[in-house]
């Protein structure tokens, strides 16, 4: 028995009550995403809700390059690691030939708003039956906190050290408000997990798009914005913040596109 | 009940194959010369009509190559096809495949090159192919078909060995073979399989740990390890899986080697060496890798010269060198960017080489 468990059989000796457990759908292996980072949560939110909804031995997912690229080691159910961007295609063909499956991609916002770009569109114009997590942090976190298709202006990161400049650097893309208007989507909205209220509504979110899936009426969209203290060189505390006065005002919280 | 007979381009070839041997998924873009596959397929409409095969217009080569690795990490038969720099744009995926250790069935209708090239045949994707093509150590079965029966024909064979050794395959045509016409002894229908193979990513049912298909690796002692066990399983290939064919090798004076059209065009050529009293004989490799190394040298002893006819600068001459280990000349003949041999062109140029 690990030193945990032996902890919590104590607790609960000692009259703890339980209020909450680790859903089955993580392995026990501890994260390794730095401490504060919003990827933790959002891995845990999907893995409660495809227990939640009994879908576990149907739910296929993919990791894609970037720092969640061995999301899989943490995923308890079946997973595929994508090259950079493609993870919407290897989801096309994960669900097309399993129509079945619940088929989920995770990805960042180097993967899918700039290398994946083309197959996220097309993912989405297509209306694939699957959905889409998308994270974005404004960086690459992976690769050191360089800058991303969604770096805000001004913002500065390892290749942009004086900040973004739109006459350079071009604008900010949004992605979300793209595929939105894409007949192809069914559901598309952008959530956050900084705070306790902001999780219970991400986890809404990303149970709704699984249960789209039933119904085949195309791809359900969610983007989650999402701190990367390392790559910003700020405290936890301090990115929650920043992101709430800077990421919010560029990448608005909210339903964009609800199922009529 | 007769037997089954079609006249058909290479490129239908294939496609009619990929339907009756069962194949769960082909995902393509469109790129001459080889549309007809895609096109072939987007007519049958087999999903709706046939067997259920998922038939998908990718929006790139890329996606394309992408969806076969999603396909194939669920235990699918699931193939792609495009042309020389549709090919080019898929090599990361190919060497992710390789590295995942996924099945799957790759078909380049080969063009002229370098960059847009041109749409005329060329043989000058050999070592993109053979070689590796993409980056990391590594390497895939490639089958070279000469004939429409055999560009049939090695889409079964090609799947069977992709699955065999879970790894990617190669079917290196060219546009001459993709786009000519002959007869074709085709198979009944065979089922889709839908089997639960225990690797693959299906759901993790509570009887099991999860599946998980990656590449990486990060420990470079893992990435070590999981190489060699790679290259393990390319040496399996080397020892088992030579294909090759020999026509008039057994009281040959020379030989020439040349595989897919090359070889079809080198068959007229020992035809007429033979009429001229000329001891000349032809080794058509079938696998480009593995390649018929051992055969050659085995069969250098008794010979004098050997002739590489292939449609590029020389790439597969590389290869027959290397087999041979500079105990005969070797000698190269070919055409560029398109541009196809004649039999004569090629006779002629046997005649000044060795016998002049
Ligand atoms: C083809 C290719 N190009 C570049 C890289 C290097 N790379 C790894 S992760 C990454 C960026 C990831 O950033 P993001 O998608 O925002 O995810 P995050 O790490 O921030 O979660 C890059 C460029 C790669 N692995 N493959
Ligand atoms: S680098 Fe950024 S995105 Fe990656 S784990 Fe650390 S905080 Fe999270």
């Amino acid at each position: 028995m690990s030193d945990i468990e032996t902890y919590k059989k104590e607790l609960l000796a000692q009259g703890a009550k339980k209020i909450f457990t680790k859903t089955k759908n993580l392995t026990d292996t501890p994260f390794s995403y730095c401490g504060g980072c919003g990827h933790g949560v959002v891995h845990r939110l999907i893995m409660e809700v495809v227990e939640e909804l009994n879908i576990t031995h149907d739910t296929i997912g993919i990791a894609p390059v970037g720092c969640t690229a061995i999301a899989y080691e943490f995923m308890n159910i079946d997973m595929q690691q994508a090259a950079h961007g493609r993870a919407p295609a290897l989801a096309t063909g994960i669900k097309r030939t399993m129509p079945d499956k619940y088929v989920f991609t995770y990805q960042g916002d180097g993967d899918l708003a700039a290398i994946g770009t083309g197959e996220t569109i097309h993912a989405c114009n297509r209306g694939e039956n699957i959905a889409i997590f998308f994270v974005n942090n404004g960086i690459y976190g992976m690769t050191g906190g360089q800058m991303a298709p969604t770096t805000l202006p001004g913002m500065v990161s390892s290749t942009s050290p004086y900040g973004r400049n739109m006459d350079t650097h071009g604008y900010p893309l949004s992605l979300t408000e793209l595929v939105a208007k894409l007949p192809g989507t069914y559901y598309v909205t952008r959530q956050s997990v900084h705070t306790p209220a902001n999780v219970r509504k991400c986890k809404k979110a990303i149970q709704t798009a699984f249960e789209n899936q039933k119904l085949n009426k195309g791809l359900s969209f969610v983007e989650i914005v999402s701190n990367c203290n390392s790559g910003w060189k700020m405290t936890p505390v301090e990115s929650n913040k920043w992101m709430e006065e800077n990421m919010f005002r560029s990448y608005p919280l909210g339903d964009i596109k609800l199922p009529q | 009940m007769g037997e089954d007979i079609q006249l058909m381009k290479g490129n239908e070839a294939i496609a009619e194959a990929a339907i009756r041997f069962g194949v769960d998924a082909y995902f393509g873009y469109p790129i001459t010369p080889q549309s007809e596959i895609i096109e072939y397929l987007a007519y049958e409409d087999p999903y709706n009509k046939r067997t259920g095969m998922v038939v998908i217009q990718a929006e790139s080569e890329i996606a394309a190559i992408n969806m076969v690795y999603g396909a194939a990490a669920c235990g699918k038969k699931a193939m792609t096809s495009s042309s020389s720099p549709g090919i080019s744009l898929k090599q990361e995926a190919i060497s992710y495949m390789v590295g995942a250790e996924l099945p799957g069935l790759i078909v380049n209708v080969v063009r002229g090159g370098p960059g847009l090239g041109t749409i005329q045949p060329s043989q000058a994707d050999y070592f993109q192919s053979v070689k590796g093509g993409g980056h990391g150590d590594y390497n895939m079965i490639v089958l070279a078909p000469s004939t429409v029966q055999e560009q049939y024909d090695h889409v079964g064979l090609g799947f069977e060995l992709a699955f065999k050794y879970r790894n990617p395959v190669m079917i290196l045509s060219d546009g001459a073979i993709g786009q000519m016409m002959e007869k074709v002894t085709l198979t009944p229908q065979l089922p889709r399989e839908n089997k639960i193979l225990d690797w693959a990513t299906t759901g993790k049912t509570p009887d099991r740990e999860r599946n998980y298909i990656t590449s990486l690796y990060l420990d470079p002692e893992v990435q070590e390890n999981h190489n060699i066990k790679l290259q393990a399983k390319f040496q399996r290939m080397k020892d088992t899986e030579v294909r090759y064919e020999e026509i008039m090798t057994d009281d040959a004076e020379y030989i020439i080697v040349a595989y897919g059209i090359s070889a079809r065009i080198s068959q007229t050529v020992i035809t007429m060496a033979r009429k001229n009293g000329i001891k000349l004989g032809l080794l058509r490799p079938i696998t480009l890798f593995p390649f018929p190394s051992k055969r050659l040298f085995e069969l250098s002893d008794s010979l004098k010269g050997i002739l590489c006819v292939e449609m590029s600068a020389g790439q597969m001459i590389e290869d027959v060198e290397l087999a041979v280990r500079c105990k005969i000349p070797v000698y190269h003949y070919g055409r560029m960017g398109g541009g196809v041999t004649s039999s004569t062109e090629v006779f002629e140029k046997f005649v000044s080489l060795f016998l002049k």
